[in-house]
């Protein structure tokens, strides 16, 4: 039983449900690239006092990742809480081993 | 061969990457590996800010860093993650020969941001002697930024392997998952790539 499964039909609800999940994506999609261009314009121009360049480039990474973590990667959708679980998991020891290996070179 | 038979349903379900108990399972797994990948690289990115000033009298970022190759990168890999949402995109559509396409476009884009990577680093060590043993700045960059691009080539070869092995069987129940996770996976290299942009190379242009 090798047949192929291309002949296989998805109900045309499901194909409208689908088309409108497609558009959130390309959505976010460009206002991550829109986020990315800000950052390297915001460092590129020298404009700004380097004390305010540097959160505002990280906070427009954190919510670009945001955007990949809940959209492109589902995380918003029904059935992620233990995605969302350990993410959040390695999220914290994340920030607790950056703490400490940038606290032991600052002191 | 039942087996075979609830593989390959006569209509597909909503989202053939979790039908499966296998396929539930491989989801889990994949989310669970990148928790730990979290930390791993957590790990990098701690030294390499502890260790980005000291550069021991040779290079150092603001020195070498150029913010035109990084752009063009960072976009690639950026439109990569989107090409690979068409593909699950198609798979969920049950369309298997435009999520073969899209997967092959994701795979050139990894390809050409791998090249730029390369040149990247040869640049670095032709033209200002920086190499990984110049300073612990030097140590802390290659192994960071390193460690992506090591990933990106996992990804491409995973990508190339399921792409071949999967070419005649067309989508079913027992491969869907598999293009799932690879699709995760590949998302999360951009995620890691999104503060290494940031960390290193913005940051390292800023002082």
């Amino acid at each position: 039983m090798t047949e192929n499964t291309n002949t296989n039909h998805v109900d045309s609800f499901q194909k409208r449900k689908n088309k409108d999940e497609m558009k959130k994506q390309l959505i976010s999609f460009a206002l991550m690239i829109g986020f990315t261009i800000i950052a390297f314009i915001a460092v590129a121009s020298d404009a700004m006092d380097q004390m305010f360049i540097v959160p505002l480039i990280l906070i427009l990474a954190l919510v670009q990742v945001g955007f990949q973590f809940y959209y492109f990667m589902h995380m918003k959708d029904k059935g992620h809480e233990m995605p969302a679980a350990m993410i959040y998991g390695g999220v914290w020891a994340a920030l607790l081993t950056i703490a400490a290996l940038v606290l032991i070179v600052w002191w | 061969m039942s087996h075979d038979h609830s593989l390959n349903p006569e209509t597909m379900p909503q989202e053939p990457e979790k039908a499966t108990l296998e396929g539930r399972n491989k989801f889990l797994g994949l989310w669970f590996f990148l928790g730990g990948e979290t930390v791993l690289f957590a790990s990098f990115f701690g030294t390499y800010l502890a260790l980005r000033n000291s550069t021991a009298g040779g290079p150092a970022s603001t020195d070498i860093f150029g913010l035109g190759l990084v752009f063009a990168m960072t976009m690639i890999l950026l439109t990569s993650s989107l090409t690979s949402v068409y593909a699950m995109y198609h798979m969920k559509n049950n369309d298997f020969k435009k999520m073969m396409l899209w997967l092959g476009i994701t795979g050139l884009l990894g390809i050409s941001f791998l090249a730029l990577e390369i040149y990247e680093f040869a640049h670095y060590i032709i033209d200002y002697e920086f190499t990984f043993r110049s300073s612990a700045f030097g140590s802390a960059f290659y192994t960071l930024v390193g460690f992506h691009g090591g990933h990106v080539l996992f990804g491409i070869t995973w990508l190339i392997a399921l792409m071949v092995r999967n070419a005649k069987r067309g989508l079913n129940l027992y491969n869907a998952p598999k293009f799932y996770t690879f699709s995760l996976y590949w998302h999360f290299i951009d995620v890691v790539w999104v503060f290494i942009f940031t960390v290193v190379y913005l940051m390292g242009r800023v002082g």
